[in-house]
């Protein structure tokens, strides 16, 4: 009865709904203190997609760099701004009404597509299944990584280098 | 329902794409704004991933990662601004900021 397919997909249904819900709940919640820890469930939900689909580098990545980086920088910038003021105002702009409706016309554009499936889309096939290596995730992405987006790798680290030093220039009082 | 297709995940990462829109485009809150941009940036991922597995092609999961470190980089630059509108305007809402507005 509890065939791989069937485990799989009941966890794909635990982490989607974990992703869905905390991001409903991150869009909604009127502190930016809640707000953030929902966001935190959201990334855990798409984390756990990775694992899903055995890109275990990338399961990794997003704990330590997302979970770990990324909302540590949030909430301590919620620490550092002073939000109780902006908590107690409206928490919704002007346009909200015209933003979900076209939102939503997006949405039914893209989900009758979805819903046409296969057909409409004319995907290619699914690639033919790589004779199974030996080595792991992790290994084989450090092979394409290094070798065929190498330049890539080299302009990202650029790009981060730029980031650091246009935050601290812009977040420090004087120069 | 089952098994698991690539437009599962497709149809997951669309529905979280606009979730995340729906944030940028409604919250008066910059740093919640923020947040939504983050979402809208794994919405991407799950699609890159899915159809990394798929195709058993690893260069989805590759940018998947410099993707991530757009985000880094965004969450950085974009947090900073904050800070730095937070002690010349006293506001850390996104329509209080009407300098350009007439």
């Amino acid at each position: 009865m509890l065939t791989p397919e069937f485990t799989q997909a009941i966890f794909f249904y635990i982490f989607a709904a974990m992703v869905l819900a905390g991001a409903i709940l991150t869009i909604t919640r009127r502190n930016a203190v809640h707000s953030a820890m929902f966001l935190i469930v959201s990334l855990m939900g798409v984390a756990g997609l990775y694992l899903l689909q055995q890109a275990e580098f990338l399961f990794a990545v997003q704990i330590v760099l997302y979970i770990g980086g990324i909302m540590v920088l949030f909430l301590f910038v919620i620490m550092l701004v002073n939000l109780d003021q902006a908590a107690k105002e409206k928490q919704f702009n002007g346009q909200w009404a015209i933003a979900l409706a076209s939102v939503a016309l997006v949405g039914v554009q893209v989900f009758w597509f979805l819903g046409k499936g296969r057909g409409a889309f004319k995907m290619a096939q699914p690639g033919i299944a790589p004779p199974a290596s030996a080595l792991g995730n992790t290994e084989q992405l450090a092979d394409v990584l290094f070798k065929d987006y190498l330049l890539p790798f080299e302009v990202a680290s650029i790009l981060l280098l730029v980031a650091v030093v246009g935050s601290v220039v812009m977040a420090k009082k004087r120069i | 329902m089952y098994p698991i297709t690539t437009e599962h995940y497709i149809a997951l990462s669309a529905a979280l794409l606009l979730i995340g829109t729906v944030g940028v485009l409604t919250r008066r809150n910059i740093v919640v704004i923020l947040m939504s941009i983050e979402l809208i940036l794994n919405a991407v991922n799950i699609n890159l991933v899915a159809f990394s597995q798929t195709w058993h092609n690893l260069g989805g999961q590759v940018f998947a990662i410099f993707v991530i470190t757009d985000a880094v980089a965004e969450a950085a630059v974009g947090l900073g601004i904050l800070i730095a509108l937070f002690r010349n305007k006293e506001t850390v809402l996104a329509d209080e900021v009407d300098l350009l507005k007439w």
